[in-house]
This record gives C-alpha cells, sequence and structure tokens, in this order.
C-alpha cells in the first residue's frame, strides 16, 4: 500500500469525513469534486453516520492475499442514512449471525497491514449494536 | 439527463471473419501467440490477408505479463506493421468495448477493414496475483481496501435478489448446469464435462452463497473478428451476411454500494436499450443471446435487464428451462464463461464470434441454436460498472 | 484545579480461560486460578491492536467529556506494545479524534505504567497553563511467551482520560512517583516476548514500589486508607492488588470495584487505568479514590482523585467498563485460535 495513497482517505477512515452538496444536498462519501446528482461544484464538510442497518452481505472464504488468515470474514453494505451506503466487513460476530436489517455501529479497526515491516492501515468495521 | 442514442450509422458494417482458439491453461502460448492464433484464424475466416487497424480488448496485460504496448504487439505478431493497433479497456468488458470501438470505426468511414483482437494471459501468476489483478475493476479504496472480493460483491447481489425476489439456490446452479452442458459441446471450451446442480451447492464455498462451480474460471485465450463495410463484406464473403444492427454502451457506479439497486443490472439495461433502438428491435425478437455469466447470478440478473424476462423471475426462467439450447430464448449457447472459460479480454469478443457462428449455422451439433437469425451479445466489466450490448443479424 | 473531564475504556470481545492455556501445556489449572487468582483473560482479535483500542476508548472518554476534539491540546499513549517501533501510536490516535494539527504528540513507554505516566504528563501539561484539555491513554495487546507463566494473564484492553481544569468529574489532588531501577521484567529491542526474573517480580519489584507509592502520597496527602472510598493497584494477576491493598490497610470492599484481572487478565499499561474507570462508572460525588500503578524496570505513579458532582452527568454516556467486560457477547477461544491472533504461529514470510 503506498503511503501517499493510504493517507489521502485517512479523512474518510478515521473520521467518516463526506461532502455535503450546496445546491440538492447529497451527501457524497468520500468527497469528490463534482456533484453527480446536480453537477455543482460546491460542497460543505459533513460527515456519515456511524450507526446503520445491514442491507445485504456475504461471508468470504476465499480471500485476498492480505486477509487470508481472518477468513472466513462477513462483508456487508450498511445503510447509514441520508442516502448513504457503505462496504465494510462486519466484526464480532459469527458469519451465521449476520442478517439484514441487523443494527450496526461503526469501530476503528486494523483493515489490513503490508506483511511484518509495511505500514498499518485502519479503517472502519461494522460491529453489531 | 434521458440516455437515449441520438446517433447517426454512416455505413451498415457486417462481420466477416471470426477466430479463436482452444481455451484453457495454454503454458505454451504467450500473449503474443494468443493474440496472433486467433487473428491469423479470423484473416483467413475473412479470405483476406489484411486489415487496416487492429482494436485489442483487454484488461491487464500490465499485471498479468508486465506487458503494455499492445496496440503494437498486435500488428507485429500477427505479421502487418505498419498497421495501427489501439488497446480499448474497460475491465470485464474490455471485449465488448473494442468490438464498439471498431464498429463506430468501420460506421464512421475511417477505414474498410478493421479487426477486433480479444485476449488475456491469466496463468504466468499465482492466484493471489491474478485475484489482485482481477480486483482491480473494483474500486480500490471503498471496496476492495476492506477485504471484498469480486465474487463477495456477487454473492451480495446473489443475497438481496435472494431476499428480495425469492430466487433459490437451486435457480442459480441452473445456470451453470445448463451452460457447461452446452459447453460439452463446443469444441473450444476449457471445461467440456457435465456438472449437476448438487455438484454446484456442495462445492467449495467461495463467498456465501457463491461456491467454486458458480464462478467463471481463469483462463487463458483469445477471440477475433473482422468487421467491414457492408459494401465490401458483399464483394468479399461467401458466406450468410451479418450484420451488426445494434450497438450500445452505458455506465454505472463503480462501487456496487452507491448503486441504485443492488440486485439489477442498470448498466447492461440502459446498453440494452440503446441497441434495441439502433437496431429497431425489441427483446421478444432476439433469437438467442451470448452473455456475460461471470457468476451464476450474474446471467440471471442480466436476462432480467435485457428484458427476456420481468425483474426478479429470471431465477424461475432459467429453472423452467427458457435459457437453454431448446428454449424459446437460448442462452449461452457456447457454454458461456462458466464452461468455456473467461480469459478477461477475450470473453466479449468471443461472444461476438459465437454469435457469427450460430447465425451461420456453424456450431457444433447439439448446440445449434434453431433459427438463429438474430442474436444479441452482453458483455459486463466489473460489479456492472460498465456494460455492452450488440445485436447482429443475418442478412 | 485539574482533573479528569471524560474517561473511557475498551476491552475486546474475546477470551480465553486458564484452563484452556494449561490443557495444552499440560499445566496444573487449579493451582494457577487459585495461586494467581485468574480465571480467563481478553484476547484481542486479529484486526485490533493498540492503536484501535486507545481509538474507542477515546471516543468513550470525548462522550462522556462532551468537549471538541481540536481543543486537545496533547495526546499521550503510554503502551509496551505500540504496532510501530518508530512512529507513534499517538499521531493515528489524534488523527482518528480530530485533534491534529496542532497538537503535542509522543508515545511512552514504561512496561505497565505507561498509561498512567502519560496521563501525569498530560495532567500536567493542563497544570501548568500549557492548554486547555489534554489525553492520556493507557492500551495494550501485550504477549507472554507460549508455556509461560504470564501467558495466562497477559491480555489486552485500553483506558482513555480527557484532563482539564473545569467541568471536572475527578479532581486529582495529589500525584506521585516512586521509581528505581529494578530489572523484573523486560524486553530486548527486536525480541518479540518480554522475559522476567520469577519471583523478584514480586516483593522488591511490585512490592516495594506499589507500597512506597502509596503510603509516600498518603502521606503527602495526609491521608489513610479508611478515608478512601477506593483504592485500584496495578493488577498483574488477581493477587497481587488484593494482597497489597490488605497490607496497606485497605478493605475487601475498597478494592473490588477496581478490581477487573480475575477476568480481564493483566491489560499492562491498561491495568490500573481501566481499573479507574469501572471505579468511576459507579463513584458518587465525594468519594475519594487512590490509584497506584506499576510498571516494571520499576516505578508506580500515584494519583488521588476527588469524585465531583458532574459524575453522575455522564456515567451512562458511553459503555461501561464492567458492561464491557461482562459482556453477554464475549466468544470464548480454543488455544489454536488465540495463537493464530496473537502471531505466535511461525509462518512462510511472503
Amino acid at each position: 500500500m503506498p503511503s501517499p495513497r493510504y493517507w489521502r482517505e485517512m479523512p474518510q477512515r478515521y473520521r467518516y469525513e463526506a461532502s455535503k452538496c450546496s445546491k440538492c444536498g447529497k451527501v457524497l462519501f468520500p468527497p469528490r469534486i463534482i456533484c453527480p446528482a446536480c453537477g455543482s461544484r460546491n460542497f460543505t464538510l459533513t460527515h456519515i453516520g456511524n450507526e446503520g442497518k445491514v442491507v445485504t452481505y456475504s461471508v468470504i472464504r476465499v480471500a485476498p492475499s492480505q486477509f487470508v488468515d481472518q477468513a472466513p470474514y462477513t462483508v456487508a453494505i450498511v445503510d447509514l442514512g441520508e442516502g448513504v451506503n457503505i462496504l465494510c466487513q462486519i466484526a464480532d460476530c459469527e458469519p451465521d449471525e449476520v442478517k439484514i436489517g441487523m443494527d450496526v455501529r461503526l469501530e476503528f479497526r486494523k483493515i489490513q497491514q503490508e506483511g511484518m515491516d509495511g505500514i498499518i492501515c485502519y479503517g472502519y468495521k461494522g460491529v453489531p449494536k | 439527463m434521458p440516455y437515449v442514442w441520438l446517433g447517426e450509422i454512416m455505413k451498415d458494417v457486417a462481420v466477416i471473419g471470426i477466430g479463436m482458439n482452444r481455451w484453457g491453461e495454454l503454458w505454451q502460448k504467450s500473449i503474443r501467440d494468443l493474440i496472433a492464433e486467433s487473428a491469423l484464424l479470423a484473416l483467413e475466416d475473412a479470405g483476406i490477408d489484411r486489415v487496416e487497424a487492429m482494436y485489442i480488448g483487454c484488461m491487464s496485460s500490465g499485471l498479468f505479463t508486465d506487458q503494455e504496448h499492445l496496440g503494437a504487439i498486435a500488428p507485429d505478431y500477427t505479421g502487418f506493421c505498419p498497421v495501427p493497433g489501439t488497446r480499448v479497456e474497460s475491465a470485464c468488458a474490455s471485449g465488448g468495448a473494442a468490438f464498439r470501438t471498431a464498429f463506430a470505426h468501420v460506421a464512421s468511414g475511417l477505414s474498410d477493414i478493421v479487426m477486433v483482437v480479444g485476449v488475456e494471459k491469466m496463468t504466468d501468476v499465482d492466484g493471489a496475483k491474478a485475484t489482485f489483478a482481477l480486483a482491480t475493476a473494483a474500486d480500490q479504496e471503498y471496496e476492495v481496501y476492506n477485504g471484498v472480493t469480486f465474487p463477495g460483491l456477487y454473492a451480495m447481489m446473489a443475497n438481496h435478489h435472494m431476499h428480495k425476489y425469492g430466487t433459490t439456490r437451486d435457480q442459480m446452479a441452473q445456470v451453470a448446469v445448463k451452460n457447461h452442458k452446452n459447453g460439452m459441446k463446443n469444441e473450444l471450451a476449457q471445461f467440456r464435462t457435465e456438472i449437476t446442480i448438487e455438484q454446484v451447492k456442495n462445492a467449495v464455498m467461495v463467498a456465501d452463497p457463491l461456491t467454486i462451480l458458480d464462478c467463471s474460471p481463469i483462463t487463458d485465450g483469445s477471440a477475433a473478428v473482422v468487421l467491414c463495410s457492408m459494401d465490401t463484406a458483399k464483394k468479399l464473403t461467401k458466406k450468410r451476411l451479418v450484420k451488426v444492427v445494434g450497438s450500445g454502451h452505458a455506465s454505472d457506479t463503480i462501487q456496487l454500494a452507491q448503486r441504485s439497486d443492488f440486485s439489477s443490472l442498470k448498466s447492461t439495461a440502459l446498453a440494452a436499450q440503446q441497441a434495441y433502438k439502433m437496431a429497431n428491435r425489441k427483446p421478444a425478437d432476439i433469437n438467442f443471446a451470448e452473455v456475460h455469466d461471470c457468476f451464476t447470478i450474474a446471467e440471471i440478473m442480466v436476462i432480467e435487464a435485457l428484458g427476456f424476462v420481468e425483474a426478479g423471475k429470471g431465477g424461475k426462467a432459467t429453472i423452467d428451462g427458457l435459457t437453454a439450447i431448446d428454449g424459446k430464448i437460448p442462452v449461452n449457447a457456447s457454454g458461456g464463461l462458466k464452461s468455456k472459460g473467461h480469459p478477461v479480454g477475450a470473453t466479449g469478443v468471443a461472444q461476438i464470434v459465437e454469435l457469427v457462428k450460430q447465425i451461420r449455422g456453424e456450431a457444433e451439433p447439439g448446440r445449434q441454436v434453431k433459427n438463429a437469425n438474430i442474436g444479441l451479445a452482453q458483455n459486463m466489466g466489473g460489479s456492472g460498472a460498465s456494460s455492452v450490448v450488440h445485436i447482429l443479424e443475418g442478412v | 484545579m485539574v482533573g479528569i473531564v471524560g474517561y473511557g475504556a475498551y476491552i475486546p470481545r474475546n477470551r480465553i480461560k486458564v484452563e484452556e492455556i494449561a490443557r495444552v501445556w499440560g499445566a496444573d489449572a487449579p493451582s494457577y486460578k487459585k495461586g494467581l487468582m485468574l480465571q480467563e483473560k481478553s484476547v484481542p482479535g486479529p484486526d485490533q491492536d493498540t492503536i484501535t483500542m486507545a481509538v474507542e476508548a477515546t471516543r468513550n472518554a470525548i462522550k462522556r467529556a462532551g468537549i471538541d476534539p481540536r481543543k486537545i491540546g496533547a495526546v499521550y499513549v503510554g503502551s509496551e506494545s505500540h504496532p510501530y517501533a518508530v512512529k507513534p501510536s499517538g499521531t493515528v490516535l489524534a488523527e482518528a479524534i480530530g485533534a491534529v494539527p496542532d497538537c503535542h504528540c509522543a508515545d511512552f513507554e514504561f512496561a505497565c505504567k505507561a498509561g498512567s505516566e502519560g496521563m501525569f504528563v498530560a495532567m500536567s501539561l493542563v497544570k501548568a497553563g500549557e492548554m486547555e484539555y489534554a489525553l492520556g491513554v493507557g492500551a495494550d495487546t501485550s504477549q507472554g511467551a507460549p508455556g509461560d507463566a504470564l501467558e495466562y494473564s497477559a491480555s489486552a484492553g485500553a483506558a482513555a482520560f480527557i484532563f482539564g481544569d473545569k467541568d471536572l468529574v475527578a479532581e486529582c489532588h495529589f500525584t506521585h512517583s516512586f521509581m528505581t531501577d529494578t530489572p523484573d521484567f523486560w524486553r530486548r529491542e527486536h525480541q518479540f516476548y518480554p522475559r522476567h526474573a520469577s519471583r523478584f517480580t514480586g516483593e522488591p519489584a511490585y512490592f516495594k514500589h506499589s507500597l512506597g507509592c502509596a503510603k509516600a502520597i498518603m502521606e503527602k496527602a495526609k491521608m489513610k486508607p479508611s478515608d478512601f472510598a477506593y483504592a485500584v493497584f496495578h493488577q498483574p494477576n488477581g493477587k497481587f492488588p488484593m494482597n497489597v491493598g490488605k497490607m496497606l490497610g485497605f478493605k475487601k470492599e475498597q478494592l473490588e470495584q477496581g478490581w477487573l484481572s480475575p477476568t480481564l487478565g493483566n491489560t499492562y499499561s491498561g491495568a490500573s487505568p481501566i481499573g479507574l474507570t469501572a471505579i468511576l462508572d459507579v463513584a458518587r460525588p465525594g468519594d475519594m479514590i487512590l490509584m497506584v500503578s506499576y510498571g516494571s524496570g520499576a516505578g508506580s505513579d500515584g494519583f488521588i482523585w476527588k469524585v465531583t458532582d458532574r459524575i453522575k452527568e455522564v456515567q451512562d454516556r458511553a459503555p461501561k467498563t464492567r458492561a464491557m467486560l461482562d459482556s453477554p457477547r464475549r466468544k470464548y477461544l480454543d488455544y489454536g485460535t488465540y495463537t493464530k491472533f496473537r502471531g505466535k504461529i511461525k509462518k512462510l514470510e511472503n
């Protein structure tokens, strides 16, 4: 994971920073240069919520190399409200306990790391409320 | 802004040559060999020895083989520099997008005879690297970063489809069963074996509910077609003329989470609408189709998006035999990605090869579609972020 | 008067029982359980480390403090399991809570008292008038060598304290630190597991410094054990804190609320700080609390806190420590999964 790429997304992964379109109110996570709904270029700083419901999910059993030790793990699309849906892992929950409609809260977790000597990459996972 | 087709085709375009090699783990063949092989077969089939331009559909020769600049490699190794080449990339829709670009090239009159080669050489790298390369089709920062895989993305769509419409595991598995049954008879398919619904359901789980047999494989392979203006085609070919009557292409959000619906494929629906409009045809007019069954659930969602069945009814239609070789609208008579294989960039072009083969009546016995006159090819990238649809009609 | 404006803790969900560890090593579980007064300990998941727990504990502290994190002028994390040897845990924490960029930051190490030392320095900066608020965190995902006595107790947890000079939930009336050079427990650079000097870790180390600090601070304050509602000591196992408390003249009832080690294990830099949060969760206005940490090497930090009226407003604003410790969602691991999570299995490096 190159440092600049990881560092650029920190405000989103650490503090859930998003943009709110000044014209139509759409919340963009991550922020963008142009609003896809109305074409406006003006935004204010906002934050996505940290609680939501599972909309759909799956259990990853054959995992990419950085995640092999964590398999099986659950990934889900979580509806955080205000039209914002995110993809995240569901932690602290057995795969067979995850249900569509389940309430989760975002918690700060280690997402991946680059071997034993690369940088450690943090972010959010949903844990059952 | 409504998304309709507002263009004008300057010249009718026909496909006069097709070529494809046997797909599989082709250790002896490099990416240059693969390109040249199918290209030369297509030239031979067209009865010509040269084209004016080449388009190459390939997702990631760089990550799989450290080789970029296929725009030079392709004409060089097919033996006809200084013909220009251009690589077109749209993840798994690279082949279809390359074909559409070539179609536009000929339709505009810029050149008269153009070749499209689709290729992917996937087996030089190990499984982990291949997975990494394929994952570049998804959102790196907000999907892949969090540990989701392609099977995981489609599995989430499957779970949503099952929750919303009651689609069952058996219905999904039937897609793989049907496609293997067809692929068994395809001399060029990677996996010419029969499988059962039980085998699909009991195979190793990759991402719940998808097992390894719900997923298309890693494959080396290529496919090529030659396009030219209809006037030139009439002079050059003795075989049945096949006209490109419709073409459509649309995008959707890269992130699955940002789509408006998680169990439908809007990019395919919009691309199909464009193609139907250009062709002046409706879904009911289509005799057969080649669609992008990267995962079993994909075929179910695609036949809904193409308008062959209503939303949510794709699973039932499949298990009821609507899309079987002897059904009302045979889908993936070639074996689809599941049985034929999925060398990513080659798939979209191989779909065109199949449409032409079927329309000419050249398919192997047991998988030749009866009355194959109008065929539709649907190619898709990532989790549905891009989709290309073509309609070909026998003249 | 300076003191605690907000406090919070974080305890991960996984556990492993003493019997399970003993089963694998052929050890006598009942003697460990009785001798060390330990039943089970917390285990961090593979996606948890000192930093992730520090962030969650601090988020809880911010909920109780009710302040704008941008006003925090210093972020100090004390641990002996900082994820990086060079690059502070504190920078990630400060970035995560939004205290950046105008903020002091450095990591602390002093074995199990790194957390309390960080607390002392953070509070002192506020006392000196250098800043409005400062954050001190004790967090660890400590390692015990396989089959070693410490494997039964080395566990994971975090506690965070935001210090200020107004709207306090607990005033700090006295502090004292008592330290010497005592090689009772150490880990050399590049070593994965620590080493210890066995029984030497008791009387000349833990007890000498805990007692020395406690006596000195009570003398400074002109107070005696019966003046306190609660006392919390460092908890390397269940036995030592009870013994030292008794030796000083405290009663069991004063020691129980902050005594978490029998089911939490030893959270190292988190130990007495997490114990303090468990006390604050139930304390009442006017309660006096004695806290004495201990870190090998060796030293103890002492604090005397007085709970204010504001405590009642904040206790319910964030998860309570004993609720996390006793959570019905806790998951018991087998030893194989435990060693996989703790990175104790030698794998093919790729």
